[in-house]
């Protein structure tokens, strides 16, 4: 039952980064219906970038958390932003209304160029980061040897997972900017027509999605303790799993799946085999759309003829 | 950006408007580099320490607004002075000292690019041409191409022939050459699912893999000779391409491509982890190597009873008897390859295939079966790529789980939509240029994937179907014009 | 080459060809198509008319099996004997009941030839010639004669459509009007005992649409085969049609002849609204092609 506990609590730390990853393939897909395979390499640039200035940080003398946090918080959003804009600027932009699946390679290439330019510059090591945050809850004593815990980072990381759906679905809800997402997201050439700059929009929707993958990144740094720049590979099909299974184009969906997708891996890695945790990712994600392509949360597609 | 804008020497120079949008540029590419490039995290005792970096961020940022002013320089019709001042920085980069070889290329090809656009610009009195003009020369260029594939593709097979006989063939060569080969073949292979069928199949490394520890099993387990195993191998991957598409081939375009990607993924992992079959990471090693025919061995002293390769011709002994046997080995599977597509695309099955590519509701209304022929394709692209995997296991004795990564299938891909999706020289041409290019730059191997990611995304932005992209007809009812002639009606009509 | 002539009828139709029961299609809470019952005769030109929304497309869809109704039967009396066509997926119809279609949006192959058009309309018959291909990869005589009736057919209907000069181009090179006659001709080269077709005449002009009546008028004739046409121009659906169904609303609330349809006062507060009782539909309806309902989705 412990055993159980913990893994449950460690599922839903874990589900509420590929959530927050999620959101920008969901968003993204909703708005232009393409699968934006480079976005778990923002994430995983959003998790360098919070790593470089965690170091500087604390070269600098600034160790008080919550300060520390908040500074890194910020400065990975804004720079990582800077690379979603950009990629959408150069690699995707000019492939509006182009050939089906030209988006689809060229977010191949770009992911495959970000890899090799994160590997160029930082170099193929594993990069270690000492906690940044220690300590927990000891929820329940198992007798002698195992105990539940729950540490004040997962907690930190599921209260700003919360925080930030909540910022973010008002910004969808409330704000122009959302109103104007949505609009492109039914129909971009009225939305056009009726004055939404579309182009900014889109823009505004991979800034978005990079801040996100941002703030995984961040998690992701301090929870885990490493970082290299093969992680974002992993993290994306996963997220993208995620995605899908909440159903892509549903914001809620994309946390929900998140979740599940934490959750799964999580017992999966403690109750089978940890070589296979990968697979079962994977084997989820076939499955899924295969059975049910709409996803828990999604609307079905009907085939236009 | 690509609007026509006549020289005019009397308009006056907007300063403003260049400086502000280089600056703007130049503020964006600061915001990339400085913490990715400034600040390098390196390892020291038991931590990380930041080593900075600051003066190849300077020196990019300065490099990135000397070139955007030349481009909005250059939509201002300021033609000579860019032409002058880019050739400049293009020549005298290499006599810079710059901090990396990457900002020193980037110099110089930022220098190139404008200075031909400048000349361009000065010539013909416009801005560059516009997109669609592009896309109309391009075009031709692929209609002129397809006329001269008539003596370019023979010209090539009769020089791949007797390349090992050539006498600057040695061994290296011939070795590149088998690669190139092996690129090809695939390429081809995998022309059939993209190129045609026009299914974006991001996994078929795995086909490649199912080939290749098919024979490597087959051979080590039971010592079933190669060309027992060849044919298994094939049967064998293309029984998988049957069983993983079954279910996908229902999905949409993109969808499709993203669980073909997992399913590759999902192989390479099993392959990885599943110990005591496949011997997990360490791979198999001592796969026989393949026999002349079954009729003799390339070996100096063979066992007893078996017939050696150079006693069956008479001839002495080299170990480049192999190498070349191999080559020739490849060049005629590729060629089975090519032979086939050729031919499946004047039948039904391969019309069908480009029908399904073009409207695939349309196809279903003419009552064409979508997922059968579907996954005809997909079956068949996956016995030649099982057939290549083999080929590969019995050329290196060895194999691993690394050979079988995304990487592979990213390359193979690009290959076939580098070329000209469908377009079978334009593949031969992909892939030689991949293995040539790797081989002639391996001081720069670190960059190689740095520059393919940066190519697939240009070639997308740039010309999305391909650079050889050009479709002849199957079957004409008036057979009388070449493609460029074809080409040029079909512009004159449009 | 088909020249505009007067229409006539050359002979009487046929049995039933298609008969529709009961017919009903919901998405969600909308109901497309409400319990529509109408029989199409062999060798006529059965026309379905409505104001736009009418849920016209939709019955098609059902009909070539894009979408399975929720309730109803559709049956189909071919050579073989009855087919219940909501039985069958999509390519089934197409391949077994021989139902061909032609779409509102056209849908050609458009970066293959005008040919290679018509060949991909005959997969089925040259698929089993080429032995599924083992065959023809060897290049065996029984595929090659195949091939050559497949071409000698396609280029019938090339000559029939006007396209002939033009049959090596891409599909997406020709003109509009151009590639509205050869999806006609795609549909025919599948052989088909019954053609649909989603308004043919959209975006036609009055020249184009004689034309288009004349060919229709022709393949009903020669072929003995029959017609189910959408059709919003007024002009084309009064002169060749022998029956017309009307829908408004996913309702159906009229059929018959045209001349019956036409004087039907229904038919007419459907296309002009309530108040118009000093109007009648004949008047509306014969006026044409002066009144034409033009419009998008239907």
């Amino acid at each position: 039952m412990a055993y159980f506990l913990q893994q449950l609590i460690n599922g839903l730390t874990l589900g509420a980064i590929y959530g927050l990853i999620a959101l920008g393939y969901t968003m993204v897909y909703g708005i232009i219906g393409m699968i934006n395979f480079a976005h778990g390499e923002i994430y995983m640039v959003g998790a360098f970038v919070s790593l470089i200035s965690f170091l500087v940080l604390g070269a600098a003398g600034i160790t008080w958390v919550p300060l520390m946090l908040a500074i890194v918080l910020v400065i990975s959003m804004v720079f990582t932003s800077i690379y979603g804009w950009t990629i959408e600027r150069l690699a995707y932009r000019p492939l509006r209304g182009s050939v089906r699946l030209a988006p689809l390679i060229s977010a191949i290439g770009v992911s495959i160029f970000l890899q090799n330019y994160v590997q160029l510059v930082q170099g193929a090591r594993i990069k270690p980061l000492p906690p940044v945050i220690r300590g927990g809850f000891t929820l329940m004593g198992d007798g002698d040897n195992f105990v539940v815990q729950l540490s004040y980072l997962q907690i930190i990381i599921m209260l700003l997972t919360v925080g930030l759906m909540v910022a973010f679905t008002m910004v969808i809800t409330r704000t122009d900017l959302g109103r104007a997402q949505r609009a492109c997201e039914q129909d971009k050439t009225m939305a056009a027509l009726l004055g939404v700059n579309v182009d900014r929009t889109i823009s505004m929707t991979f800034v978005m999605g990079a801040a996100l993958a941002a703030v995984a990144g961040v998690m992701v740094t301090m929870y885990y303790g490493v970082v290299d720049f093969y992680i974002g590979f992993l993290a994306g099909v996963k997220a993208f799993t995620a995605a899908v299974l909440g159903g892509i184009g549903s914001l809620p969906g994309a946390m929900l799946g998140g979740i599940l997708i934490g959750l799964i891996e999580s017992f999966w890695s403690a109750y089978f085999t940890i070589e296979y945790k990968d697979v079962a990712a994977f084997a989820i994600l076939v499955m899924v759309l295969i059975f049910r392509p709409t996803g828990l949360l999604g609307r079905p597609e009907i085939e236009k003829v | 950006m690509t609007e026509t804008v006549m020289v005019d020497s009397a308009r006056a120079v907007d300063w403003w408007a260049v400086v502000k949008e280089a600056a703007i540029t130049a503020a964006i590419g600061l915001a990339l580099t400085v913490i990715m490039v400034g600040l390098r995290t390196v390892e020291s005792g038991g931590g990380l320490i930041i080593e900075t970096h600051l003066t190849e961020v300077a020196w990019f940022v300065v490099l990135v607004f000397v070139g955007r002013a030349g481009m909005a320089l250059l939509r201002q019709g300021v033609a000579v002075p860019v032409l002058v001042v880019s050739l400049a920085v293009a020549v005298g980069c290499w006599f810079v000292h710059f901090p990396s070889s990457v900002l020193q290329l980037l110099a110089f090809t930022a220098g190139a690019v404008l200075a031909i656009r400048a000349l361009v610009l000065a010539r013909i009195h416009r801005s560059p041409l516009s997109a669609q003009e592009r896309d109309q020369r391009m075009d031709r260029l692929g209609a002129r191409f397809q006329d001269a594939a008539r003596y370019l593709g023979p010209a090539l097979l009769a020089f791949a022939a007797v390349l090992p006989l050539l006498p600057f063939a040695d061994r290296y060569i011939i070795d590149i050459g088998t690669l190139a080969l092996t690129y090809v073949m695939l390429g081809w292979g995998l022309n059939i699912v993209v190129g045609l069928a026009g299914l974006l199949d991001l996994g078929y490394v795995a086909f490649y893999a199912v080939g290749a520890y098919s024979y490597a099993l087959l051979g080590s387990y039971f010592g079933w000779s190669f060309w027992v195993c060849l044919p298994l191998a094939g049967i064998m991957a293309s029984c998988f391409g049957l069983l993983l598409g079954f279910p996908v081939l229902r999905l949409r375009g993109d969808y499709f491509a993203i669980v073909t990607l997992g399913f590759g993924e999902m192989i390479r992992i099993i392959l990885l982890n599943w110990y005591n079959f496949t011997g997990g990471p360490n791979g198999l090693t001592g796969i026989p190597r393949p026999s002349f025919f079954g009729i003799a061995v390339f070996e100096r002293s063979p066992p007893d009873g078996v017939l050696a390769f150079n006693d069956l011709f008479g001839i002495p002994f080299s170990t480049l008897q192999r190498v070349d046997f191999l080559y020739y080995l490849i060049l005629v599977l590729a060629l089975i390859v090519n032979f086939f597509t050729l031919r499946i695309r004047r039948l039904p099955l391969g019309r069908a295939w480009e029908a399904l590519r073009e409207d695939d509701i349309a196809c279903t209304a003419l009552g064409i079966n979508r997922t059968n022929i579907k996954l005809a394709a997909f079956a068949i692209a996956a016995m030649f790529g099982g057939f290549a995997g083999s080929f590969f296991a019995t050329r290196q004795g060895f194999i691993s789980p690394e050979s079988f990564s995304f990487m592979e299938s990213a390359v193979i891909l690009a290959i076939v939509v580098l070329g000209g999706m469908g377009s079978q020289l334009g593949v031969v041409i992909a892939a030689v240029l991949w293995v040539g290019l790797t081989e002639f730059f391996r001081d720069l191997a670190q960059y190689r994937m740095l520059a393919f990611g940066l190519g697939m995304v240009l070639i997308m932005v740039w010309r999305p179907r391909g650079l050889l992209a050009h479709r002849d007809p199957t079957l004409l009812l008036h057979p009388r014009l070449t493609a460029r002639q074809r080409q040029r009606e079909a512009e004159n009509r449009a | 080459m088909i020249m505009p002539s007067p229409v006539t009828r050359s002979q009487p139709g046929g049995p039933a060809l298609l008969e529709v029961e009961h017919l009903t299609m919901r998405f969600g809470g909308l109901i497309a198509v409400n319990d529509v019952s109408f029989t199409a005769n062999d060798r006529e030109i059965t026309a379905i008319i409505g104001p736009n929304g009418a849920g016209k497309t939709t019955v098609f869809n059902c009909l070539t099996g894009f979408y399975s109704p929720t309730v109803g039967r559709l049956t189909l009396h071919g050579a073989n004997g009855p087919v219940l066509l909501e039985r069958l997926e999509a390519y089934r119809i197409a391949q077994l009941a021989k139902v061909a279609r032609t779409f509102q949006n056209i849908r050609l192959f458009q970066n293959m030839s005008v040919l290679e058009n018509l060949i991909v309309a005959q997969h089925n018959k040259l698929m089993r010639a080429s032995c599924f291909s083992l065959a023809g990869l060897f290049g065996l005589p029984i595929y090659r004669a195949a091939e050559r009736a497949a071409i000698e057919k396609a280029r019938y209907w090339l000559d029939q459509v006007n396209l002939t000069d033009v049959a090596d181009i891409n599909a997406g090179n020709l003109p509009y009007g151009g590639q509205r006659r050869l999806e006609i001709a795609r549909a025919m080269c599948s052989e088909p005992v019954l053609l649909c077709l989603d308004e043919p005449a959209a975006g036609l002009n009055p020249r184009e649409s004689a034309e288009l009546a004349a060919l229709l008028c022709k393949i009903r004739d020669d072929e003995k085969i029959g017609v189910l046409l959408i059709e919003h121009d007024m002009s084309v659906v009064m002169k060749i049609s022998d029956h017309v169904v009307v829908l408004d609303y996913g309702c159906k609330i009229s059929d018959g002849s045209p001349d019956h349809v036409r004087n039907d006062p229904v038919v007419i507060r459907a296309y002009l609204g309530e108040d118009d009782d000093d109007v009648t539909a004949s008047e509306v309806l014969a006026a044409a092609p002066a009144v034409t309902v033009t419009g998008g989705r239907s």
